[in-house]
């Protein structure tokens, strides 16, 4: 299972064999690589990244590391191994054989649901591509740039799906997908939270641990998937996702811990004094928590919906962790409690666990942020200081489902459209805290230094020393 | 045993401040030896084989722990979980044998620091993980031999496993793991044993999808105390025709190359020999004239407990350079596979400087200091310098280790 590299697309999926869609994919690279010249990094393809290379997909072959130019950086299709005699573990289809190739019926579900996973790859590298000009240090850059390559490759993964199994919608789809823009009006990516706008470095920490998490989940869903070569690109895909989790968990701990020393050192707590200091105050770090994890858990879908009972139905798409679960892998008789608003109260109804299965995948989602949250509290409680960050109440600033329509604050209590609009700026970043934010940015490039509000990593990448220069400007 | 017995464990364990519990360890693991709470993910030490399978997966290099404790002290599953940070390293005392100059503390198996983390240019493509925990393949057994004469503390079987029309694809060098029937005493499935195949790609029985094991029965734990090794005794006492369930295949580094022309050099002691008979027997299976040379240290402790000693004396002098170690003849002083290497530093240096050479070193983890010492010891007194070589032989994936 070693990966071919001397071919043009590096791939341990034998292209070679098959002349055709070797072509298609051969004419698909440029466009890639022009794509990634307009809206990748910017300004710099001439930097040479200590960065991570797959050179197998297994285990010990998953993090090769050398100094690579971005645009040198050997894109290409890696599955996991392929399981023999695989069977379909959940849905109508239970016990049968995986499937090889897409059957008919369901091959505009497929497709669909491969598109929208597509469309987050390019569209995070859009949203990311002016934060190298104000890393704070060498190490967070190298890190931005790993994952935005290791996006470039989702995004081969995806288009080796669209290209092999789907013809020629499949390689209409695939330009597409170098087509569309971030937050362009005419032509948007197709999830909102991709259409954001990523503006400073604790939103890049926050987009990576809840909007990085919400791809870890929908991936998690479609390893299971009984559409066997998706299930197993995107088992790959998880082994790279993890690194962009890691780099938002460990961001966002570095930014709180510097706070933190800085409030220690100082003997200060109210947020103008910490702000004095250079640093970013903890209310404000609760309030970009707010806005990144109530717009991450739009990402679901909504809460009832029988797309998402057909996707699991046929086979399609399962749960988390499906062949742990202790049930029957077909859920026809289950039950399971969403969010309602009833008199303008939120309760809870429930529905047939078929429907509610974004809603099962959401709470999946919620029970990891939280676990990370109370890590980020050690941090702080380690300081000795009094301040938790919480996350906000499930029905917090969501515009999507049941719940678009209400004002719910970050306790859970349900409000008028003007109560709500008075304390937004308590509970959501305001123009000022992302301007104050802002004003924090600019590039540390000394090796093993950093910038004032954030502090050092406890390890350098791949065991290599703090100093070392991660990125080379050339 | 080649080297004297130690209590001290490296015991593998998670920085729970550095890990994002993101389950890619788990997920790697091929043994089942990770698991987790809501709060912490931990490794079994009584499963960990230090394989390091999971170590460059991990996205934050938490996974990279070890800490030396008295085996009878190792860090439990639930002491384990109720961290929040590690604990300090802890003196363990120095009851080991004299420690090496310059031997660092280093993690079990697949010796990255030391070791190659490529495999040889020519060889194979291996295939792994075809067969899981989850979907294991059944084998049944062929044949079960006794290869070492009958004695007290030793037992070791050559165990030959069929898999009728089940394609299972080894190269020599890798290994398979089994799953013991039956459940242990809290009524959970055994854990999967691994063990490297003791016989060439093509079959123990040419052209038959079979293949061979070594397992010594486990009846003492490190401390001499009497234990009995669950799996180990499984395999041992296996019966032609019994069905037992593998996954695997495991490994894609220690691997022979392909190309004829190169050199083996093989060092090993006890069921350490596994990889090593695999490989000798596809060279002598293939053997031509012209063919590279193929030099080996083996060590056991004594001439009755080394595995295959008929067999291979039978071996052609110009096809094997056999150098066989003891270290509990009586009436003779111990020998250790590195000493005999240090009597022919003349002949391991002259394979050394031929670029065509690919070295093994398989076996107990004790013997690793003494023979990297010796290699250096080769090398540096015959004009070469080890210190430029290592790092070559690493790089160009001609340096494997695996030590348990």
């Amino acid at each position: 299972m070693s990966i071919d590299y001397s071919q043009k697309i590096p791939n341990n999926v034998n292209l070679s064999s098959d002349r055709v869609l070797q072509r298609a994919l051969e004419s698909w690279q440029p466009n890639f690589l022009d794509w990634w010249g307009d809206m990748g990094p910017t300004g710099s393809q001439q930097h040479d990244v200590y960065l991570r290379t797959a050179t197998s997909a297994e285990p010990g072959g998953w993090a090769h590391f050398d100094y690579v130019k971005m645009p040198d950086y050997r894109w290409g299709i890696f599955l996991s191994p392929q399981v023999q005699d695989r069977k379909i573990h959940f849905g109508e289809h239970k016990g049968e054989d995986a499937w090889q190739e897409v059957p008919g019926e369901h091959r505009a579900n497929l497709r669909r649901i491969i598109v929208t996973q597509g469309d987050t790859e390019p569209a995070s590298v859009e949203q990311q591509r002016y934060l190298g000009l104000t890393a704070p240090s060498l190490y967070d850059l190298r890190n931005l740039f790993q994952i935005n390559v290791e996006e470039g490759r989702h995004l081969w993964a995806m288009v080796y799906l669209l290209h092999r199994y789907f013809g020629r919608d499949g390689r209409e789809e695939a330009d597409a997908l170098l087509e569309r823009r971030s937050g362009e009006e005419d032509n948007p990516r197709i999830l909102g939270a991709f259409n954001e706008q990523t503006p400073d470095w604790l939103s890049f920490f926050m987009f990576t641990y809840f909007t990085d998490r919400d791809g870890k989940f929908q991936l998690c869903a479609l390893a299971e998937s009984s559409f066997d070569p998706l299930a197993r690109t995107t088992r790959f895909m998880l082994t790279e996702e993890a690194h962009h989790m890691f780099v938002g968990e460990s961001g966002v701990s570095r930014v709180i811990k510097r706070t933190c020393d800085l409030m220690k050192q100082h003997n200060v707590e109210a947020p103008d004094q910490v702000r004095a200091l250079g640093a970013i105050d903890l209310q404000t770090i609760q309030r970009y928590l707010n806005f990144h994890y109530s717009v991450t858990l739009d990402l679901f879908g909504a809460d009832q919906s029988s797309n998402a009972a057909t996707f699991y139905n046929s086979g399609l798409k399962g749960r988390f962790e499906e062949s742990k679960r202790q049930d029957d892998h077909r859920l026809k008789d289950m039950a399971y409690k969403i969010l309602d608003v009833v008199d303008g109260k939120l309760v809870d109804r429930e529905v047939p666990m078929l429907n509610a299965l974004n809603e099962v995948l959401r709470d999946d989602f919620i029970r990891d942020s939280v676990a990370g949250v109370g890590r980020w509290n050690k941090v702080i409680e380690k300081a000795g200081l009094p301040f938790r960050l919480t996350v906000p109440h499930k029905a917090f600033n969501r515009q999507i489902g049941t719940l678009s329509g209400v004002h719910i604050a970050p306790d859970g209590q349900p409000m008028s459209a003007e109560q709500w609009n008075a304390n937004a700026g308590q509970w959501m970043p305001t123009e000022q805290d992302r301007a104050f934010v802002a004003s924090l940015m600019g590039r540390v490039a000394e090796p093993g230094q950093y910038a004032n509000w954030i502090s050092a990593p406890l390890v350098g990448i791949n065991k290599q020393p703090m100093d070392m220069q991660y990125v080379r400007f050339n | 045993m080649n080297a004297p017995t130690t209590d001290i464990l490296k015991q593998h364990l998670i920085d729970p401040v550095i890990c994002i519990r993101c389950n890619t360890c788990e997920e790697t693991c091929p043994i089942g030896a990770i698991t987790h709470d809501s709060r912490n993910y931990v490794v079994d030490p009584a499963i960990c084989n230090g394989c390091n399978a999971c170590i460059a997966p991990c996205p934050t290099g938490s996974i990279d722990n070890w800490r030396r404790v008295r085996r009878t002290e190792a860090y439990s599953l639930d002491a384990q979980l109720e961290w929040d940070e590690l604990p300090e390293e802890q003196d363990v005392g120095d009851d080991q044998a004299a420690p090496v100059a310059g031997a660092d503390f280093s993690p079990p198996p697949v010796d990255a620091t030391r070791g190659s983390v490529v495999a040889p240019g020519s060889a194979s493509r291996p295939a792994v993980n075809v067969y899981t925990l989850r979907q294991p393949a059944t084998a049944t057994v062929a044949g079960n031999f006794r290869v070492t004469e009958v004695g007290r503390e030793y037992d070791t079987h050559h165990v030959v496993l069929d898999f009728g029309s089940v394609p299972f694809p080894v190269l020599e060098g890798q290994s398979i793991g089994i799953i013991p029937s039956g459940a242990d005493a809290r009524g959970r499935p055994h854990h999967a044993r691994q063990y490297s195949v003791a016989s060439p790609r093509d079959g123990e029985r040419p052209r038959y999808n079979n293949l061979s094991l070594t397992v010594k029965r486990v009846t003492s734990d490190h401390d001499g105390q009497p234990v009995r090794g669950e799996a180990s005794n499984y395999v041992c006492d296996l019966a032609k025709g019994d069905t037992v369930k593998v996954i695997g295949p495991f490994g894609s580094t220690f691997l022979m190359p392909d190309d004829p022309a190169t050199h083996l050099l093989m060092v090993c002691t006890g069921t350490g020999s596994a990889p090593m008979r695999a490989m000798t027997e596809r060279r002598r299976r293939l053997r031509k004239p012209g063919d590279g040379r193929l030099m080996l240290f083996f060590g056991a402790r004594t001439q009755a407990e080394l595995p295959y000693f008929g067999p291979l004396t039978q071996l052609p002098k110009d096809f094997i350079d056999i150098n066989l170690a003891y270290s509990r003849t009586p009436g003779q002083p111990k020998k250790y596979v590195q000493d005999l290497m240090r009597e022919r530093a003349a002949d391991v240096a002259a394979l050394l400087r031929d670029p065509l050479t690919h070295l093994y070193v398989c076996g107990l983890k004790g013997m690793e200091d003494g023979v990297m010492d010796a290699l250096r010891y080769a090398a540096d007194s015959h004009g070469l310098s080890w210190k430029e070589l290592h790092p070559r032989l690493r790089a160009e994936g001609r340096l494997h280790l695996e030590t348990y």
